[in-house]
C-alpha cells in the first residue's frame, strides 16, 4: 500500500474522527447545557467537511500515482 | 555495491524493499499497539464502579494535539507529493511545518503532563476526597508542589496542607467524582459560584488525610495505563521527528545523486507518520472522552 492510499484511509478515519467529536460536542450541550460542547459540535463538523473537501481534491491532484 | 530494489520492485513482492520493510514493522506496531488498546479495555470493563478516573483529562488541549498531527499528515504527504513534482523547495517547506507540528505536539504534551503532576487527589480519613492543587511557601515564595505524596508529608514532617480545591461545578454526571462530606461540598461551591477563577482554598491536616497522590501512575490504573500508552506514543512522535528531520537537513544529496530513492525514503517515513497519527486518532478518545 502505498503513502497515498494510506493517507485515503487516514483522511477517512479523521473524517469519522471529526464527527464522533462533533457528536459528543452536542450530546455535551443538549445533556449538560456546557456552551464548549456547542464549540466541539461546530467545529468537528466543519473539520469533517474540509477534510472531505481536501480528500476529493487530494484524489483529483494525485490520480496518476499508484495505490500499491 | 548497490543495494537492490531500492528504487525499482522486487519481482517477487511487487514492492520496492524498503516499504515492505515498513509494512512488517508497521504490522508489529500495531501488535504493540493492539496489546495496550486491549489492556486498557480489559482494566476498564474490570473496574469497580466509581474508580476510573474518567473526566480528568484537558480535552480542548487534546483536541488541539489531534488537529496539530493531522495536519502534520497533510503536510507530510505534501512533502512527498512536491518531491513526485520535482518541487525540493516545496518538499523542503512542508517538511519544516511537519517536524514543528511534531515537536509542537511534544511540547503541548509535556505541559499538559507537568499539569498532571501538580494536580492532587486526597483521601481522607472520613472516607470523603477531593482533587485540586496543593501550594506551598517557599522564603516567602509560592510554589506549585510537584509529586508529592503522603510519603511527601512523613518524610518533610508536614503537619497541614494549603489545598486548592477544583471547581465543583465542573463535575459532570458520569464523571470521576470525588465523594467530599456534605461541608466540603457547600464550601468548594460557595467559592466556585463565583466564578471558574474562584476556588475554595482549605487547609488540610496531615493526620486526617489517608492518601495524597498526584495524578502520576501511581495514583491509578487509568493514570498508569495512561502515562504508559501517551508516552509510548510521544516516543513514536519524537523518533518519526528524529527520521524526519534527517531527510530534511541531510537529504539534498541523495536528492541530487538518486532521486528516486530519496523519494522513495520519504514516502516510508511518511507512511510511518501516517501510522503514529493514526495511533492518537484511537488514543485521544478513548483517553480523553469516551
Amino acid at each position: 500500500m502505498s503513502l497515498k492510499a494510506f493517507h485515503i484511509i487516514f483522511v477517512v478515519v479523521s473524517m469519522l474522527f471529526s464527527l464522533g467529536l462533533a457528536g459528543w460536542g452536542l450530546h455535551q450541550f443538549i445533556t449538560l447545557g456546557k456552551t464548549t460542547g456547542l464549540l466541539f459540535a461546530i467545529g468537528g463538523a466543519i473539520t469533517a467537511v474540509a477534510l472531505l473537501i481536501y480528500g476529493r481534491y487530494f484524489l483529483k491532484k494525485l490520480k496518476n500515482i499508484s495505490y500499491l | 555495491m548497490d543495494i537492490p530494489f531500492t528504487t525499482k520492485a522486487r519481482p517477487d513482492t511487487g514492492l520496492y524493499n524498503a516499504k515492505l520493510g515498513i509494512w512488517l514493522f508497521l504490522a508489529s506496531e500495531v501488535m504493540l499497539f493492539g496489546a495496550f488498546f486491549s489492556a486498557y479495555i480489559l482494566l476498564r470493563v474490570g473496574a469497580d464502579p466509581g474508580t476510573w478516573a474518567h473526566g480528568l483529562m484537558n480535552v480542548p488541549i487534546g483536541t488541539f494535539n489531534t488537529f496539530v498531527l493531522i495536519a502534520s499528515s497533510v503536510t507530510v504527504v505534501m512533502a512527498w507529493a512536491a518531491l513526485k513534482s520535482r518541487n525540493y523547495s516545496l518538499y523542503r517547506n512542508c517538511m519544516i511545518i511537519t517536524i514543528m507540528c511534531a515537536l509542537g505536539f511534544l511540547v503541548v504534551k509535556s505541559f499538559e503532563y507537568a499539569e498532571k503532576f501538580r494536580h492532587y487527589e486526597v483521601w481522607m480519613k472520613d472516607g470523603s476526597r477531593m482533587t485540586g492543587h496543593i501550594d506551598y511557601d517557599d522564603g516567602g515564595v509560592k510554589k506549585h508542589a510537584y509529586f508529592w505524596s503522603t510519603k511527601t508529608l512523613i518524610k518533610k514532617k508536614i503537619e497541614s496542607i494549603s489545598f486548592t480545591s477544583d471547581d465543583a461545578n465542573q463535575w459532570a454526571p458520569g464523571q470521576y467524582y470525588p465523594p467530599m462530606t456534605k461541608e466540603q461540598l457547600e464550601h468548594v461551591k460557595k467559592y466556585a459560584d463565583k466564578g471558574p477563577q474562584h476556588h475554595a482554598v482549605v487547609t488540610i491536616k496531615s493526620a486526617d488525610i489517608q492518601r495524597l497522590s498526584a495524578f502520576v501512575p501511581a495514583h491509578s490504573t487509568f493514570f498508569a495505563i495512561y502515562f504508559t500508552m501517551t508516552a509510548l506514543h510521544g516516543v513514536h512522535v519524537l523518533g518519526g521527528a528524529i527520521v524526519l528531520s534527517y531527510f530534511l537537513f541531510r537529504g539534498r544529496k541523495m536528492w541530487q545523486t538518486d532521486p528516486d530513492r530519496f523519494i522513495n525514503r520519504i514516502e516510508v517515513g511518511g507512511l510511518f507518520w501516517h501510522f503514529v497519527d493514526l495511533v492518537w486518532i484511537f488514543l485521544f478518545p478513548i483517553m480523553y472522552i469516551l
